[in-house]
């Protein structure tokens, strides 16, 4: 029994042997020079003795094995040769057996039985035979095991394999793989034993041990993989049914995962196809606290790139009915190990929905099969809270994504949103974004209301506030993130068909009203364009389709949007609502809806009267009012009048005087429309502009009182654009006389203003008065407009 | 000077009570030497250069080749008798004899004869020249082998013997193996046993045969039915039991000549190991039951196992070792 010293002291032990080693094989190698027998044998056993030490652990027991192989090399050599020894080989095989100790006499036996096979004096698979037999007795673990690993290294090259010179007659490939069948079984059996040697409080360090040698086991499978001649007939009847009765039957933890490891590693893809259910069944028989799932995820990766290898071997797995054989099995391991962390269960089904989606990619019902699956699994455990559960859960929802690069696919799987409630949010959150990207890198359009209502239902992780979400601990990055990419998706939903259009939209929009404040400002933008367009769309077909019947109209679209918009307005977001207001606007005016445009405006004016107090905001309200407003032409005159009033109403009474005269010269706008039907109340136009003006030299007065001097003259500047703006376009009412003394009134309150300074200072006013002189220059109409004005 | 080493020598011989026949020999050939003595006799065999020799270790340590025989064979050969140069033998007859002899340790210089056959070679009178009397023993009765062992020899022996008045009389032994070959033995059963110590250790054991032969192989199996203790090796022993005397005096004397290890290391419940033991290696010997009342050998297989603490469990059994006739001799 070995101890478990220092390693000081085993490296003691292991030089003493080694010392031993090269003592008696330097006396070996001079009886071998004298072919002396007697001598050789006494030396070898002597050396081959040191081999009899407990004391070293594996590690270092492989060094003195190693070293005492070299010298049997050499001794082999010398036994080959008749020769030197004189003694036929048959002689020498029973010669070395008398030796006393069973090590030492076994390593010898095989070293002449390998010699013995090559001289064809005896059947291979008798001397065969009889070496797997005889090493039976070396039970020491370890020291069988290198033993026999001995005898499979000598034996190797000896095989009765197909194509080689041993085979024939009576010497089959069954006998060699029979001969390493057995080596192997015995191997596992000393292996599995290692472990039970010693107290539990060196178990660690002993199962490193263990494991040290588990390839000195696994090198017989491979051999078993190499053997020419192993057809599948043959893997199927013997090879495999041995192997794994082995590997059942041990009952060793570590042994059973890395053979059925090696199993699925050495042996060809198609053999594992075609015994599918033999491998599934050990799986199933395997020691509970097996990783199974490694095991089986190793054997479906396999068979998944090997079926992606190659579109022939297809049908193959079909013939084998691979998925269900597989599903069963995943379903039984997933039964009978209680003990199976989640994460484990789900990698295995990752894996089971890889090799589906190589193996089958037109069974979307295989691929549904296997989320429901999941699902059960996910419904019999308490809320998922094992991040690397929740990490394979992921890798699951993606799967399909990427393999079928079409959402649309994975929106008519429908476990795949029961599978997704299973998430937490964050997570949710995560695969939502996963699969937004998927769309977006797709260019995926989805165009039934059917799908999209699926998919919102999957993503509604970040369409609303899932119950016992804390918002506080949101990263407002990501929150913006998040949501920009709900944005985007809205545009991918599209239909050219107006009804279903309709239908997306109007389960958009219930899906985005549960948003809260917080959504609701980026997700309700992108649903009113999305609607706009389709107003456009049905605007331009309005001739092909007439009638109330049809639920698609513009009308019954802009109903939507008021209700929407509405909403937004109570967020509250104001200034998002106003612009959208005006949009939808401009757009029932193109479409002739003069009442739904009115109405929009109204809401507009509210919102403005009611929600923006800021005098800024105010002030790009106002603008952008005046600008809709003064493109939009379909309302009539009393509506107009009331809306201009409104709106020249709003801009005298915004707060700073220079923002009111600017409001105020923008207004003028309203009444001049330069269209071919546009208002031309040139009066009223006039009128504003002479209101700016008194605005101006308010604003200048009061800069005046407050700040000592008058400022710029900007305002002056901007209004006699305005009114060579007007002038051009032919207004009636501005003459070149108004040009001209609002010149003059500028270039005096300059002078009156700067004193000495340089008169012509202001840039823009320079660049007017150069405009109007270059086009008095140009002469032509225009000219001649110009040259009542003296500048 | 030669007087006093004479006398040396016989005090020593007298002494120790022990007379060897070769320091005897050694002995006479001094004294012949030293006073010039009358004769050399040499013993030949009549097939001797071609007859099988084989080695026979004496009490000194060295080893003899000896000529081999086997009952009922006629012993026949020549015996030469020639007087140192002028010197005349005279003598009261010579004869030959052929006994079979048991020595006992423990009665050591006292020879048991249980064949004694006598041939007259020469009526009294004088030899002046070399003389060659050729004898014959016809077809011999010799059932028991020769056998060394720790307290009992059993050998065969010529004793040339030239009878003189005085100066006591010449002899001359020689020395000849006896071996008995018997057929297969018609039936040869299987040993097959299964022994343990309750919840510790159960085995099953099988050698293929209860009678070997010498050049035989012990083939077998050890099964393990049990095992609770922690072995350390299995080895199996072949043990020779020589008992000599008989009643209150019996002597047993036993002996391991082979140990020879099956297993190395603690097997399992359901492991079987192989036992193949070649017995050409051992100087073994058939086994000799009572031969002529005087002792018997007997052979054994111990199955010995040790575990960790070195405990040994044992079990023995008794084999039938038997000369078999050998194809090539």
């Amino acid at each position: 029994m070995r101890t478990f010293a220092g390693v000081e002291d085993e490296d003691k032990w292991l030089a003493e042997g080694i010392a031993g080693i090269q003592h008696n094989a330097f006396f070996m190698h001079r009886a071998l020079d004298a072919n002396n027998l007697r001598e050789v044998l006494k030396y070898s056993v002597l050396m081959l003795s040191e081999l009899r030490t407990s004391k070293l652990s594996p590690q270092k027991y492989y060094d003195l094995y190693m070293r005492a192989f070299d010298q049997l090399r050499q001794l082999e050599i010398f036994f080959k040769d008749e020769s030197r020894h004189g003694l036929p080989v048959v002689d020498l095989y029973e010669l070395v057996q008398h030796a006393g100790n069973i090590l030492p006499r076994t390593y010898l036996l095989c070293t002449v039985g390998s010699v013995y096979i090559k001289s064809k004096q005896a059947p291979s698979k008798d001397v065969l035979k009889d070496l797997v037999e005889m090493c039976r007795g070396v039970q020491h673990p370890i020291r069988g095991l290198f033993l026999r690993s001995y005898l499979a290294q000598v034996s190797r090259d000896k095989l009765p394999e197909i194509g080689s010179d041993y085979e024939g007659d009576a010497n089959t490939v069954m006998d060699a793989v029979e001969f390493v069948l057995q080596n192997f079984t015995e191997m596992n059996k000393l292996w599995v034993r290692v472990q039970q040697q010693g107290p539990g409080t060196v178990r660690e360090k002993q199962e490193k041990e263990r494991n040290e040698l588990r390839d000195l086991v696994g090198k017989n499978l491979h051999v078993l993989g190499q053997i020419e001649g192993v057809d599948l007939e043959m893997y199927k009847e013997t090879v495999l049914p041995r192997v794994v009765e082995q590997i059942v039957n041990c009952k060793d933890e570590l042994a059973q995962y890395y053979l059925m490891e090696c199993i699925i590693q050495v042996f060809p893809d198609e053999y594992h196809l075609q015994t599918l259910d033999t491998l599934l069944a050990a799986c199933t028989q395997l020691m509970p606290t097996v990783d199974t799932k490694i095991v089986l995820t190793q054997l479906m990766d396999r068979l998944s790139n090997y079926a992606a290898s190659s579109s022939d071997v297809l049908h193959e797995f079909l013939q084998v009915e691979a998925f269900a054989k597989l599903s069963n099995a995943i379903g039984k391991v997933i039964e009978t190990q209680l003990e199976m962390p989640i994460v484990g269960a789900m990698t295995l089904f990752v894996s089971l929905l890889t090799f589906t989606l190589r193996v089958h990619p037109d069974r979307l019902d295989y691929v549904d099969q296997v989320l429901g699956a999941c699902v059960v699994k996910l419904s019999s455990v308490p809320k998922l809270e094992d991040a690397r559960a929740m990490k394979q859960v992921v890798a699951l929802l993606s799967a399909p994504l990427e393999k079928y690069n079409d959402i649309v696919t994975a929106l008519t799987l429908s476990n795949y949103p029961r599978v997704m409630d299973h998430l937490d949010d964050g997570t949710n959150k995560v695969m939502a974004m996963l699969i937004i990207q998927s769309i977006m890198k797709n260019d995926s359009c989805i165009s039934t209301a059917d799908k999209v209502e699926v998919l919102f239902e999957l993503i509604k992780g970040l369409i609303k506030d899932l119950d016992g979400t804390n918002t506080e601990e949101l990263d407002e990055e990501d929150f913006q993130e998040e949501q920009n990419s709900v944005a985007r998706l809205i545009h991918m939903l599209d239909n050219e068909e107006p009804e279903e259009m309709l239908k997306i939209i109007c389960v958009v929009r219930k899906h985005l009203m549960t948003g809260g404040p917080r959504r609701l400002p980026f997700t309700v933008p992108p649903l009113v364009f999305s609607a706009l367009r389709l107003v456009r769309q049905l605007e331009s077909q309005d001739g092909d389709i007439a009638g109330e019947d049809v639920p698609a109209t513009p009308r019954a679209v802009f109903q939507i949007l008021n209700q929407t918009i509405e909403v937004l307005s109570s967020v509250p977001c104001p200034e998002l609502a106003l612009r959208l207001y005006l949009q939808c606007a401009e757009a029932a005016s193109d479409c002739d809806l003069e009442p739904v445009a009115y109405e929009l405006f109204t809401q507009a004016f509210i919102l403005y009267e009611e929600e923006i107090a800021d005098s800024k905001e105010q002030v790009t309200a106002i603008h952008l009012i005046v600008g809709t407003l003064q493109r939009i032409n379909v309302f009539g005159v009393e509506n107009r009048d009331t809306l201009t009033h409104k709106a020249t109403g709003y801009s005298a009474r915004l707060l700073k005087k220079p923002d009111q005269c600017r409001a105020v010269y923008a207004c003028s706008h309203l009444f001049w429309v330069d269209d071919l039907d546009g208002i031309k109340d040139g009066e009223r136009a006039l009128l504003c502009l002479r209101r700016a003006l008194r605005i101006a030299n308010a604003a200048q007065q009061m800069a005046n009182a407050t700040r000592g001097n008058s400022g710029p003259v900007t305002l002056f500047v901007e209004i006699l654009n305005k009114y060579i703006y007007f002038f051009e376009k032919g207004n009636p009412h501005i003459t070149p006389s108004d040009i001209q003394s609002l010149v003059e009134l500028i270039n005096n309150e300059m002078q009156s203003d700067n004193g000495n300074t340089t008169i012509h200072s202001d840039p823009f006013f320079t660049s007017t008065l150069r405009y109007i002189r270059f086009q008095k220059q140009k002469g032509g109409l225009m000219g001649e407009k110009y040259d009542p004005i003296k500048l | 000077m030669q007087l006093i080493l004479f006398l040396l020598l016989v005090s020593y011989s007298l002494k120790t009570g022990y007379c060897d026949w070769d320091l005897n020999l050694l002995i006479m050939n001094y004294l012949l030497g030293a006073f010039k003595p009358a004769c050399n006799i040499s013993i030949t065999f009549t097939d001797g250069k071609n007859r099988k020799q084989v080695p026979i270790k004496k009490d000194n340590g060295q080893t003899v080749m000896n000529p081999l025989f086997q009952s009922q064979e006629t012993i026949s050969g020549k015996i030469s008798i020639e007087p140192y140069q002028g010197k005349k033998v005279e003598h009261n007859g010579v004869k030959v004899e052929l006994l079979g002899q048991i020595e006992m340790y423990f009665d050591r210089g006292n020879f048991y004869d249980f064949t004694s056959l006598v041939r007259e070679l020469d009526v009294p009178g004088e030899i002046y020249e070399r003389k060659t009397y050729p004898f014959e023993f016809s077809t011999v009765e010799m059932p028991h082998e020769t056998y060394n062992g720790v307290n009992v020899r059993l050998r065969y022996v010529l004793k040339v013997t030239v009878t003189r008045g005085y100066g006591g009389s010449i002899v001359e032994y020689q020395d000849f193996v006896v071996r008995n070959y018997v057929p297969l033995p018609p039936i040869n059963n299987s040993i097959k046993m299964e022994v343990g110590i309750e919840d510790c250790l159960h085995i099953e054991f099988e050698y293929n045969k209860s009678k070997y032969h010498l050049k035989d192989v012990i083939l077998g199996k050890i099964y393990f039915l049990l095992v609770r203790i922690k072995i350390k090796n299995m080895d199996l022993e072949i043990r020779r039991r020589e008992s000599t005397g008989a009643g209150a005096n019996t002597h047993v004397e036993t002996e391991t000549l082979a140990k020879f290890e099956l297993m190395d290391g603690a097997p399992v419940r359901g492991e079987s190991i192989p036992v193949r033991v070649f017995l050409t290696p051992y100087d073994l010997t058939p086994t000799y039951k009572n031969i002529n009342n005087k002792f018997s050998v007997k052979y054994y297989l111990n199955l010995v196992l040790v575990d960790e603490e070195d405990r040994r469990y044992f079990k023995q059994q008794e084999i039938t070792l038997y000369r078999l006739k050998e194809e090539t001799s």
